[in-house]
């Protein structure tokens, strides 16, 4: 059967008689990598850009149109030791990236102004104090004009976007008092130039733009980042299926191109990318990631294979009944939105209060103007103290007391390997005193591991080892891994469902089923834990047992003992064998634990321990658990879980270890606690300076000044937030 | 004073200069890929040794 690789869903055209795409590619972390890849793959005739983004960790490659597959792009830099795939920027993606060009267009043009006006602006207030002539400060102030009116127009948007969303919704925001601000104190600058006044304030609202526009920023930029490290994992899972597309011929085509009744091949060690039906062949199939079930189910002609099973030994030929997006996940992602909604009523709350800050400011400042005008102020008096009022109580350093904490403690989050999934989980995560966890995926790995190697002779184990690389089964896998094989047998025969066969200096080698081996007996009286798979290997006529199983994590341990030394209450629920949990939760030292848990029961035991007032961080993987992370009170989960728990986990951690779990908790406090000090130093400000502004001693320039030390002073505060202590 | 009519047009362009690049390099892509540029920087143009040949070769 001939297999050939069809890339041409992510071609593009980039101009005439040329062709683009976008690879994904693990394990590019330095300049020798971007150096390495982009030389080998220049050096390929017709290959007209080769070029290596380090930070989003992507190749994008253009050709001449025609002369190249872009198969043979993946070919090279396999070559090169890079594992690539080709990648399809999601339109969410795509959008932030826009976004995040739009706020430094904008950063960068308010930067510029405030720049400008700021030297127009110390000469006048030197002068107002020496022999400044009245023209040339009127002069001074029209060039002010002449540069912050534009630069506000454009550098505004973004506030003046959201407020007009906000207001024609009939509701508020804190862009709402941040646009009336600005264009208050434009608008008044150029009353006040226009009759000659020793005083504008081009220079306060320009300022005041730019430093918003920094916060908005960063906060854009860290969340671009996250989004792009989701969109590579996405890429690198490779979901592509093998596509009959002849009798005998197969494709190997991305997951978008296949459509219910396609037929398509699933062969060992592969993960199913569709739901379908299986026509043809014979095999097992481990479902562990859709139900948790770590024991492998028969399957054969008429038995419904899910998307996200892995095929363990045999072929098996699939009738595709749903592709990728309606599935199975379908069913669950209803049950989620019900989850979901339940909780944005808590989230309404927390927005309430903001929106309340909006109305109280223009409250103040109407009834200040109103009240100097009774007290036999003139207009103009009154309008300044008004929008002294304004600009002193623009929610600058209310507005930046939670973003910039947030930021700062999500930048910290990423370099320890937990991403982000949603904008108030920090807040939640901080709360959380009982973690539960799922087992499978979660507390151990999703790979295979030999458990019992130190009982072999090594010798032995190193020819299994070797024997196994002629396999595709994900047990043999595992062997070969352990042994660190590199050299497969000569003339090693694989017998599909049975094991794998060969002869080295006329000694039989087999490896495989017990039976295949002659090794039943042995695995009888063998004393094995409840949760491994057992393979057997012959050398003549001795005979091993080799136990597999998945891993816990290493740090799992203590992982789970630094939080009991936080307190934190620590339980399991899996859909796992009895057996197989015990084991896990005694080996952890966890006292509390259920096993073979439905869905069901899991969101049952969460409302249980809500309803005694416990926050539960749900630590999660697997699409059974999906409804479970949504009903938590916080949820994460490992890179490695199916898309749906991905997709609703509030935070999402990456690679082996556990720590990212503690890591997170911690940050997450410290996060915590330095919003509610923030919060009080804003609020602090506001106590002391609006009644100043008020009393109409303080000028708009001098508000602005203060509005900006306010803000400082905030964001300063909120860099602590990147050290909280790392201990496990 | 009359200076001013110099040295105002004067900071205003320059101002306006550092406008333009800043917009222009954002255009060209340059704030795509903050990371790789800060290697780019230090990175040697001398090839290392192993692909030595393949420059030897592209030479010929």
């Amino acid at each position: 059967m001939q297999v050939t690789r069809d890339f041409s869903h992510y071609v593009k055209e980039a101009g005439p008689g040329l062709q683009h795409i976008d690879l994904a590619v693990e394990g590019v972390h330095c300049a020798g990598c971007m150096a390495k890849i982009e030389r080998g793959l220049s050096a390929m005739p017709d290959v007209t850009l080769a070029r290596v983004n380090l930070t989003n960790k992507r190749v994008a490659l253009e050709w001449k149109e025609g002369t190249l597959d872009p198969a043979r792009f993946i070919d090279r830099l396999a070559e090169l030791g890079y594992k690539a795939y080709p990648f399809e920027t999601a339109s969410a993606e795509a959008t932030e990236v826009a976004e995040s060009r739009f706020l430094l267009r904008c950063l960068g043009v308010a930067a510029f102004a405030t720049m400008n006006v700021m030297m127009l602006s110390i000469p006048v207030w030197s002068g107002n104090v020496s022999d400044m002539l009245p023209e040339q400060r009127d002069f001074f102030h029209w060039l002010s004009a002449l540069i912050a009116l534009p630069a506000a127009a454009y550098a505004g948007q973004p506030f003046f976007r959201s407020a007009w969303r906000a207001l024609s919704n009939k509701t508020t925001n804190m862009d709402v008092p941040i646009s009336i601000g600005v264009c208050l104190a434009l608008g008044m600058s150029v009353v006040e130039t226009i009759h000659h006044a020793e005083h504008a304030y081009f220079d306060a609202a320009i300022m005041l733009l730019t430093f918003l526009l920094v916060g908005r920023f960063l906060d854009q930029n860290m969340r671009r980042r996250t989004r792009a490290v989701a969109g590579n994992l996405a890429a690198l899972k490779a979901e592509t299926a093998a596509k009959f597309v002849g009798p005998d011929e197969i494709s190997q085509v991305p997951v978008a191109a296949i459509h219910p009744g396609d037929i398509v091949l699933l062969r060992p060690g592969e993960r199913s990318a569709v739901d379908g039906t299986v026509i043809e062949g014979r095999s097992e199939i481990d479902q562990s990631l859709i139900t948790g079930e770590t024991l492998y189910v028969t399957a054969d002609r008429g038995t419904p294979v899910y998307a996200g099973s892995m095929n363990v030994s045999g072929t098996l030929r699939v009738r595709v009944s749903a592709a990728s997006e309606a599935t199975l996940l379908a069913e669950i992602t209803r049950l989620l939105d019900n989850a979901l909604q339940a909780r944005s009523r808590y989230m309404r709350l927390a927005d309430r209060a903001s929106r309340l800050y909006a109305p109280v400011v223009h409250a103040a400042a109407l009834l200040t103007v109103l009240g100097w005008v009774f007290w036999g102020a003139s207009w103009h008096d009154a309008v300044v103290t008004g929008v002294a009022v304004l600009i002193i109580t623009c929610p600058c350093a209310l507005g930046l007391a939670i973003p910039t904490v947030q930021t700062v403690a999500s930048g910290a989050m990423f370099k320890s390997g937990v991403l982000l999934n949603s904008g108030d989980a920090i807040e939640r995560l901080a709360e959380a005193n009982h973690v539960i966890f799922d087992k499978t995926g979660t507390l151990t790995l999703p790979d295979l591991e030999v458990v019992n190697a130190s009982g072999i002779p090594a010798d032995a184990f190193a020819l299994a080892g070797r024997l196994a690389l002629s396999s595709h089964h994900p047990v043999a896998a595992a062997v070969a891994t352990a042994v660190g094989a590199k050299s497969p047998i000569v003339g090693a025969v694989e017998e599909a469902g049975q094991g794998v066969r060969a002869s080295v200096d006329g000694v039989e080698l087999r490896l495989g089923r017990p039976s295949f081996c002659g090794a039943e007996q042995l695995v009888r009286d063998a004393e094995l834990d409840a949760e491994a798979s057992v393979v057997a290997f012959s050398r003549g006529a001795e005979r091993f047992v080799i136990s597999v199983r998945q891993g816990l994590r290493p740090d799992a341990k203590a992982v789970i003992a630094a939080l009991q030394a936080r307190r934190i209450g620590v339980e399991i629920l899996s859909g796992d064998r009895e057996a197989a949990v015990t084991a896990a939760a005694q080996a952890l030292g966890v006292p509390e634990w259920r096993a073979g848990v439905t869905p069901a029961d899991k969101i049952a035991r969460i409302e249980e321990l809500k309803a005694r007032g416990i926050k539960v961080l749900m630590v999660g993987d697997g699409m059974n658990d999906a409804p479970s992370l949504a009903a938590a009170h916080v949820s994460m989960s490992p890179i490695s879980a199916a898309h749906l728990s991905q997709a609703t986990a509030d935070l999402v951690f990456l690679g082996k270890p556990l720590a990212p779990v503690v890591a997170a908790i911690d940050y997450s406090r410290k996060a915590l606690h330095l919003m509610r000090q923030n919060l009080w130093l804003a609020i602090g400000y506001n106590f002391l300076a609006v009644p100043i502004a008020i009393s109409g001693i303080v000028t708009p320039l001098i508000a602005a000044a203060a509005m900006s030390g306010s803000s400082i002073l905030v964001m300063l505060n909120a860099l602590r937030a990147r050290s909280a202590s790392r201990r496990v | 004073m009359e200076i001013l009519v110099i040295l105002v047009p004067l900071a205003l362009a320059l101002g306006l200069a550092g406008l333009v690049a800043f917009l222009w390099s954002l255009r060209s892509g340059q704030y795509d890929d903050l990371d790789g540029a800060a290697w780019r920087a230090i990175a040697d143009d001398d090839p290392p040794p192993e692909p030595q040949a393949d420059l030897a070769q592209a030479k010929r």
